[in-house]
């Protein structure tokens, strides 16, 4: 029987925010591409909130975007409301938040991907991995298809085994219904790969039509939107915004939730799967936080061609009856129409501690993952994981070194090494406590952190490099000269000051020391500073942020500069533990099933002591 | 060559010699000595030839802390191959300590168990040959310091440290819990609520700082434990040496169920002393468990001090204690002298023989016991044990008693864990950090910075807390995030 046989050199599997940017990243680096996926009219599909961005993980789509990623420019496209969070912190906990509509973000991305040259789109679930000699050098389809390829990034999302449930209704779909992936599962058992089973879940859809808007409060957009691409020009994205609608549970509410938890398949254990701590539903905030009165709900537009309405803060796997009891007790919601249930959803992923920080599998040479496969949750994360995952498979095709950020450049550096490193028990979300370095790593300068290793990869072209070049060069002569500038305690320069709500000068000061004083900033100095070049935006907020945190910034330089001495100090693959002396035993288990790839990643294994971590240093140095 | 930060440790074991040295290693080395070091002629020590050596004074700001000689050693010509700058002190322990204090204060960091030897090694310095047994030192080292670290804090301390410490990680996760999720959780307000918890936090550390100092924070000196049957007089001898009343002290038998600590100074020998519960057969539960803890703690003992009533016959109870005391430096101190004798050191010299038979407590000196046996008044020595008659009502005979301690320890029958000195100077730095780091808090708070920057320095001062206690960071700030705050949709 005769079967299509093709060749490739990298074949994507999944075609949501992981496996759009895998697929994008390895055909523009000149890959010939191709992208598996269950559903074509599902490509970036957005299953739960609408939205992109928020806290950390706005932080993870400039990242992207600095590298030459698309989730940036898709949501600057199809945005219909836009909010940047935390204004009122500090520039390292800014983070910018998007309203999607949905349909038009997946349809966007759609249409980019099929435009992308070396990239084919196949509609086809992939049900085994061709693996000789531990090298992946194919994948068969359900139908029998076998495409040979020289890498795999697989992004199957939540599709694994997936299993939909509320109340004592379960089917075996991903999704929104849509076909799950049953085999995959079982062709990489085969070979070694350890499997978690993990849950995550969704809240119901209202439709519009239904809601009484007038109890509740509205939310909206920033009056001056600000755009997640650096290639985005401001101006084009000033636009009319829908707004949010916020209100909030009650006693009404909780005591349904209580009356009926033993009918919530989460308590009576039939939901196997770890869920996530931090997007719990609304029964386990009920029982978890039993003290609080009220719960905040958030409604927010599916889209500007859908009268469906997202209840944030109501995600739940109770009875549809008692779903509809309970969103019915919400001011606001008393003659709710659901469209579509919340459901919990569980789905196969792997333990991510299999994977070098490249994303490649250790043992498996040619595989790599990302997304919620590798036990991520959210988009964001997903997007950012692919797009690494992407590169890498593509930089080993042309024999390059892989591309892997560390946790002082990036956002994505510590959410690959968090997950590549640390036991994880749940869908790991990005936050910004996790950043040990985050005044470094601000949303503001993830294009001078990233676009000149995304030039040197190649998805940046020589044009935007340029630009940077430029940016920064601005940036160092302005900081150079707000140090120098001396401001005289004249007449004109006392009154801006008391204008703005700081004190007069007694003798002069240089223009950086009154940027330093909290109540001012470099904008506000403009009419005391005559001789301020005419200067972009941006770069006028990098001049401010530098000059008013240099003290903070410094000090995390010095503490990064710590850290790169044990990242820096690389572990071979091949290195034999048993071979150290005097590891302890928990130590060399450890190291032996995870091969670190440096001393640095070494000391952030549960499990080794900084005794170990000296032990391994001094037996590196013998080997020299 | 590694690029290191610069380290300072005693380098001499902690005997009663006084005589001690103090040795930093770095490239800071120079510059650390010249903050710390003045003579007459105003000397740049940083200008001087390699291996020399130079007369002159520690000092911390206007305080001279001891008249010193210092030997320069530049890098690679040292033992650890850095620049390396060696004090010799000469004022006794406390001295040394303070030397080593004022060095850290200045730049350097106490140095972690066996990292000069793992200097050495990595900068060249030893032998490749030499490289397992280093590893193995830094291992063994490694283990006594996580243990010593640990146990030697005494367990108020380490209390404190973690009432503290879960404080300082409630309010971080608090405040994380607002930048990841500020629609949910507003920090309006919250500043002048952090900034008085950290005022009272930073109060405590410097109690405890201020305790450190005294040598209060660890068990540090000579580990000595009190036995004896209720109401023999334990407490009132401690009382006694400590001179205050810290022990509860009834004329009811099993008053001290509980072990009580005390650091005591003895003409310069720093003994910690443990009070117990009296040792008897007990029905009680809770005196039965002082009782088992009494045991554990004399079978860790560098010195037994046994008080005996001599003013009762010896029972089974003191019987008991014979068998504690097998093996174990110890002083008898026949207590209650001022009242009629019906224990005598005879008395106790048979039963010791009737309990473990006669050699088994001839110690190796017993020759020189012997010769000072029967010596006159209140001192004798028996079995090789040393019997000194007290009563601490009157607080007569105590003068012996020390004579005898100083004389053990002068002797090298005891001596001090010279380990314990660098632990308390790393603990002690790990809370002045912690207290900087607080300090930056109310500064930043002063400032009126964003609040994602208090979380910043009060997670530095966590961390610093934990390394003192031996617990590390990990997972405890997303922990706590998620179980004591709501968020999420």
């Amino acid at each position: 029987m005769s079967r299509v046989e093709e060749y490739t050199d990298v074949v994507v599997v999944g075609a949501g925010h992981a496996g759009c940017e895998a697929a994008l990243a390895s055909a523009r680096l000149g890959m010939d591409t191709v992208m598996f996926t269950v559903s074509v009219d599902s490509i970036a599909l957005m299953p739960c909130n609408p939205n992109i961005g928020g806290s950390s993980k706005g932080h993870l789509v400039r990242e992207i975007d600095a590298l030459g990623g698309e989730m940036g420019k898709n949501i600057d496209k199809t945005f219909i409301q836009s909010k940047m969070l935390n204004k009122s912190k500090g520039p390292a906990v800014h983070s910018l938040r998007a309203q999607a509509d949905k349909a038009d973000y997946s349809r966007s991305m759609r249409s980019v991907l099929e435009q992308t040259e070396h990239l084919r789109i196949k509609q086809m679930e992939v049900t085994e991995l061709i693996v000789e000699d531990g090298i992946l050098t194919g994948v068969r389809t359900y139908s029998g298809a076998v495409y040979h390829c020289r890498a795999a990034v697989l992004c199957t999302g939540t599709y694994l085994k997936a299993r939909c449930i509320y109340g004592d209704v379960s089917s075996y779909t991903g999704p929104n219904g849509l076909q799950a992936a049953n085999y995959l599962t079982d062709s990489l058992r085969k070979n070694g790969v350890e499997l978690y089973r993990f849950k995550t879940g969704t809240p119901a859809r209202i439709s519009r039509k239904s809601i009484d808007f007038s109890k509740m409060e509205e939310q909206k957009g920033d009056e001056v939107i600000i755009p997640f691409s650096f290639t985005t020009d401001p101006a084009s994205v000033q636009k009319d915004q829908v707004s949010c609608w916020l209100t909030y549970t009650n006693e009404r509410t909780h005591e349904i939730i209580r009356n009926n938890l033993d009918r919530s398949p989460l308590y009576s254990g039939m939901i196997e799967g770890t869920g996530p701590r931090y997007c719990p539903s609304i029964e386990d905030k009920v029982v978890k936080f039993s003290d609080k009165d009220r719960h905040q709900v958030f409604i927010e537009p599916e889209g500007i061609h859908t009268q469906e309405m997202y209840i944030g803060g109501m995600s739940s796997s109770l009875p549809e009856d008692v779903q509809r009891d309970m969103y019915r007790t919400v001011p606001g919601l008393e003659h709710a129409e659901i469209v579509r249930n919340a459901y919990a959803i569980e789905y196969d992923c792997i333990d991510a501690r299999q994977l070098s920080l490249s994303l490649e599998f250790k043992n498996i040479k040619g595989l790599f993952s990302a997304g919620q496969f590798n036990g991520s949750s959210g988009y964001e994360e997903a997007a950012a994981q692919g797009l690494i995952a992407g590169i890498n498979a593509a930089r080993k095709l042309q024999g390059k070194e892989p591309l892997i950020l560390d946790r002082s450049e990036a956002y994505i550096g510590v959410l690959i090494d968090d997950l590549v490193t640390k036991e994880n028990h749940e869908p790991y979300r990005m936050m910004t406590s996790r950043a040990e370095y985050r005044l470094l790593l601000r949303q503001d300068n993830a294009d001078l952190r990233l676009t000149k290793k995304g030039y040197e990869i190649g998805l940046i072209d020589k044009n935007r490099y340029k630009k940077l070049l430029q940016k920064e060069q601005n940036i160092e002569q302005e900081i150079a000269r707000v140090q120098s500038v001396s401001i005289g305690a004249n007449q004109q320069v006392q009154e801006c000051l008391v204008r703005c709500g700081s004190t007069e000068l007694k003798t002069s000061a240089t223009l950086a020391e009154l940027i330093r004083r909290p109540e001012l900033s470099y904008q506000m100095l403009a009419e005391i500073d005559p001789d301020r070049p005419d200067l972009p935006a941006d770069v006028g907020e990098q001049v401010n942020i530098n000059i008013k945190y240099d003290g903070y910034l410094q000090r995390q330089l010095r503490q990064v500069e710590q850290f790169k001495r044990l990242e820096m100090r690389k572990l071979p693959e091949d290195l034999d533990y048993d071979a150290v002396p005097s590891l302890r035993t928990e130590a060399r288990q450890k190291l032996r099933q995870y091969r670190p790839s440096s001393i640095g990643q070494a000391s952030r294994l549960a499990g080794v002591s900084p005794a170990d971590i000296s032990v391994l240093l001094i037996y590196m140095e013998r080997r020299r | 060559m590694l690029r290191q930060e610069t380290i300072a440790a005693i380098s001499t074991a902690m005997s009663g010699s006084g005589i001690g040295i103090v040795r930093i290693s770095g490239e800071d080395a120079f510059e650390i000595i010249q903050k710390i070091y003045r003579n007459k002629s105003g000397k740049i020590l940083a200008e001087q030839k390699s291996h020399t050596i130079h007369y002159g004074y520690i000092v911390d700001g206007e305080e001279t802390i001891d008249e010193v000689l210092v030997l320069l050693m530049k890098g690679p010509h040292s033992y650890t191959g850095e620049d390396t700058v060696e004090i010799d002190c000469h004022g006794g322990i406390y001295v040394v300590r303070r030397v080593l204090e004022t060095a850290i204060k200045y730049g350097a960091r106490p140095a972690e168990p066996g990292e000069y030897t793992k200097r050495a090694f990595l900068n060249g310095r030893i032998d490749l040959s030499q490289a397992e047994a280093v590893m193995d030192v830094i291992e063994a080292k490694n283990e006594y310091a996580l243990k010593s670290s640990v146990s030697q804090l005494k367990g108020s301390v380490q209390e404190k440290i973690s009432e503290i410490r879960e404080e300082i990680l409630y309010h971080t996760a608090f405040i994380e819990s607002a930048l990841d999720d500020p629609e949910h959780i507003s920090l309006d307000g919250y500043d002048a609520r952090l900034k008085e918890q950290t005022e009272k936090l930073l109060a405590e550390l410097r109690r405890l700082i201020a305790s450190s100092e005294n040598g209060r924070l660890l068990r540090e000196g000579i580990q000595t434990v009190i036995l004896g049957k209720p109401n023999a007089g334990k407490s009132s001898l401690l009382n006694v040496l400590v001179g205050s009343e810290r022990a509860i002290v009834t004329d009811i038998a099993g008053t001290t169920r509980d072990l009580l600590e005390e650091t005591v100074n003895l003409n310069g020998i720093t003994l910690n002393i443990i009070d117990t519960a009296g040792i008897r057969h007990s029905a009680d539960v809770v005196e039965q468990i002082g009782v088992d803890r009494a045991r554990e703690r004399a079978q860790n003992a560098d010195l037994i001090l046994y008080v005996v009533d001599s003013s009762t016959a010896l029972d089974e109870n003191d019987r008991e204690i014979l068998t504690y005391l097998k093996g174990k430096k110890a002083v008898v101190i026949l207590n209650k002298s001022d009242l009629p004798p019906v224990t005598t050191g005879e008395d106790i010299r048979k039963e010791m023989e009737a309990v473990c038979g006669a050699d088994s407590y001839i110690a190796a000196d017993s020759e020189i016991r012997e010769s000072r046996d029967a010596v006159d008044g209140n001192r004798s020595v028996s079995a090789g044990y040393f019997i000194v008659e007290v009563s601490t009502k009157q607080e007569s005979g105590i003068d012996a008693l020390e004579d005898e301690i100083r004389r053990m320890f002068c002797e090298g029958e005891l001596s001090y864990n010279d380990e314990v000195c660098i632990t308390n100077a790393r603990q002690k730095a790990c809370l002045c950090e912690a207290a900087e780091a607080l300090n930056k808090v109310l500064e930043s708070i002063a400032c009126r910075m964003p609040e994602d920057f208090y979380s910043i320095d009060l997670m530095s001062a966590y961390s610093a807390l934990g390394e003192v206690t031996g617990e590390a960071v990990g997972e405890d700030l997303v922990d706590k995030i998620f179980s004591s705050f709501c968020m999420g949709k």
